[in-house]
């Protein structure tokens, strides 16, 4: 059955903080290999899905699969087929970019050898093999992310889940992040989870879920998304799904 | 901004295609305890300060507190010394500890600010299960203490402050491991309990002074019996004392039964509740909002 199991399936999904219901019944699916965005402004709940999705809380109610893998039954199998990057930096700055991707390796039961070989070719692919031994403080903005992106592919997971990887760059590197990532669901077949407040990174091709207040409010195809609305634009369509909040 | 050069378009590892389960192997779980151990010690060696403070700090007490009240308080023969000891004897197994108490509340320290910075997460999202990913953090703790203890006692020596044989530097080794065992799950316990680094200074007021001074390191207990029974109740059961003394006599190769059985139940306890704290269904992380 798992064969035919999507990247992320999440069903029925609910947690609340004491009395405040943080989600509230959120279900969507990302199929393999294809790029989904979840589309909310600050405080719509993005953060306390990712936590759960990465098993870091346990949710109050409903479920997380990855590719079939429950993440509160069996944890292990789910977290080892997904790569996340996370919206904090979370790099270490003392040590070199080598010596953080060997340690992510080790987290994965990746030994030295093999992990630094697995460095080298996640660093080649994204352009950075020439700073392997620089310190993580020396690098831009930009290239942290595509580092931390690196690191999350490092064991090979089929799922990348990112949480508003662009905040804080500039736009050249916002876009540059972007085309990276996009390119890896062309190129590679990854399936994303991106994670973001902002409508112009979203395309008309992309599945997007609108997460508001909680509650999901649209999930399919932009265009989908943007016709059933009537409106002329994505923005426009989650303005009027919002009911005008500001951006 | 620096231009990013054109990446390649080496595949991706295929390792994540699998659909079948694969457990762990014993193998994996060695690399990734080596790999925890490992950044902790990268982590400890860039921050010399924190190398020279961990160990200015006993020093301290040994040269000037210890040598300004040898004269104050004298010390009568109880286990495990068969003769009159000096002063900075007596204090020495207790700085040791110190040195652990310091350690671990740092590690602690270290576990609050990452996870407010985020890379407490890098950690936990890694498949190996979570009580195995807090026990390898707190062994790395342990390993690092111990070796700041070693460097203690290398001055010490100078200082002529030595076990009675040279076995003693062995057989204390195994008590350092168990009371930083103690006090680093402590530590982590105490790191969960903490929403924010801010809080943080609270925790050395209320955590390391009185455990350090409501304990056997600087006095023997039956000096403090002498002047308030209700002192040294609450010394007798303080778990640093312990500690202390579980090293105290592994130092003059010997076993202080009482205090290791103590010591034991203490780790226990604290580690049960740590390892509690982070599990994600019943663990006090989900108080963060988020």
């Amino acid at each position: 059955m798992r064969e035919e199991a999507p990247a992320l399936a999440v069903k029925n999904l609910s947690h609340a903080y004491g009395a405040r219901k943080a989600l509230d019944d959120v279900s969507f699916n990302v199929a393999r290999g294809s790029f989904a965005a979840l589309l909310g402004l600050n405080g719509a709940g993005k953060s306390t899905l990712f936590s759960l999705v990465t098993g870091l809380f346990a949710a109050r109610g409903g479920s997380v699969e990855i590719f079939g893998f429950d993440i509160a039954r069996q944890p292990g199998e789910a977290l080892r087929r997904l790569g996340v990057v996370f919206q904090a930096r979370t790099l270490d700055l003392e040590l070199s970019v080598m010596q953080n991707l060997l340690y992510h390796a080790a987290l994965h039961g990746i030994g030295p050898v093999e992990g630094r070989r697995l460095a080298q070719a996640a660093l080649a692919r994204a352009g950075l093999a020439e700073r392997a031994n620089d310190k993580a403080r020396d690098l831009s903005g930009g290239q942290m992310r595509r580092v931390e992106i690196a690191r999350a592919l490092l064991h090979g997971p089929r799922l990348l889940l990112l949480d508003e990887p662009t905040v804080g760059l500039d736009i050249k590197a916002r876009a540059d992040i972007l085309a990276h990532v996009r390119d890896l669901v062309r190129t590679q077949g990854l399936g994303v989870l991106w994670t973001t407040h902002l409508i112009d990174e979203i395309d008309d091709g992309d599945q997007v879920v609108v997460l508001h207040q909680g509650k999901m409010l649209a999930s399919g195809a932009a265009a989908g998304i943007v016709s059933a609305q009537g409106a002329k634009n994505i923005g426009e369509a989650f303005e009027r799904l919002t009911g005008g909040a500001t951006r | 901004m620096t231009t990013v050069p054109a990446p390649d378009s080496t595949p991706l590892p295929a390792n994540g295609e699998s659909e079948c389960a694969h457990p762990l192997a014993f193998r994996q779980y060695a690399i990734c305890l080596g790999g925890v151990v490992w950044r902790e010690a990268l982590r400890f060696l860039h921050q010399r300060e924190r190398f020279v403070s961990a160990l200015v700090r006993p020093l301290v007490w040994l040269f000037i507190f210890a040598a300004g009240f040898r004269s104050v308080l004298g010390i009568s023969i109880i286990p495990p010394y068969e003769t009159y000891v000096l002063y900075e004897v007596y204090i020495t197994p207790g700085l040791m500890a110190m040195i652990q108490l310091f350690n671990g509340m740092q590690s602690s320290l270290s576990m609050v600010y990452d996870r407010e910075m985020g890379n407490m997460r890098t950690l936990l999202i890694s498949p190996f299960p979570r009580w195995f990913l807090l026990g390898a953090k707190l062994f790395a703790g342990v390993a690092v203490s111990i070796l700041q203890v070693y460097a203690y006692l290398l001055i010490a020596y100078f200082w002529e402050i030595e076990p009675p044989t040279k076995w003693g530097y062995l057989t204390v080794l195994p008590a350092l491991a168990l009371a930083g065992l103690m006090l680093g799950a402590l530590g982590m316990l105490l790191s969960s309990l903490i929403k924010q680094l801010e809080n943080f200074a609270g925790v050395m007021n209320f955590v390391i002074f009185p455990m350090f001074f409501a304990s056997s390191a600087l006095y023997p207990l039956w000096r403090v019996k002498e002047s308030s029974p209700w002192l040294y109740y609450a010394c007798a059961i303080n778990p640093f004392t312990h500690a202390v003394e579980l090293i105290r006599f592994a130092f003059y190769q010997k076993i202080a039964w009482d205090s290791a059985a103590a010591v034991l139940a203490y780790t226990s306890v604290f580690l049960i509740a740590a390892i509690r704290a982070y599990d994600p269904a019943k663990g006090l992380l989900t108080r963060k909002g988020g």
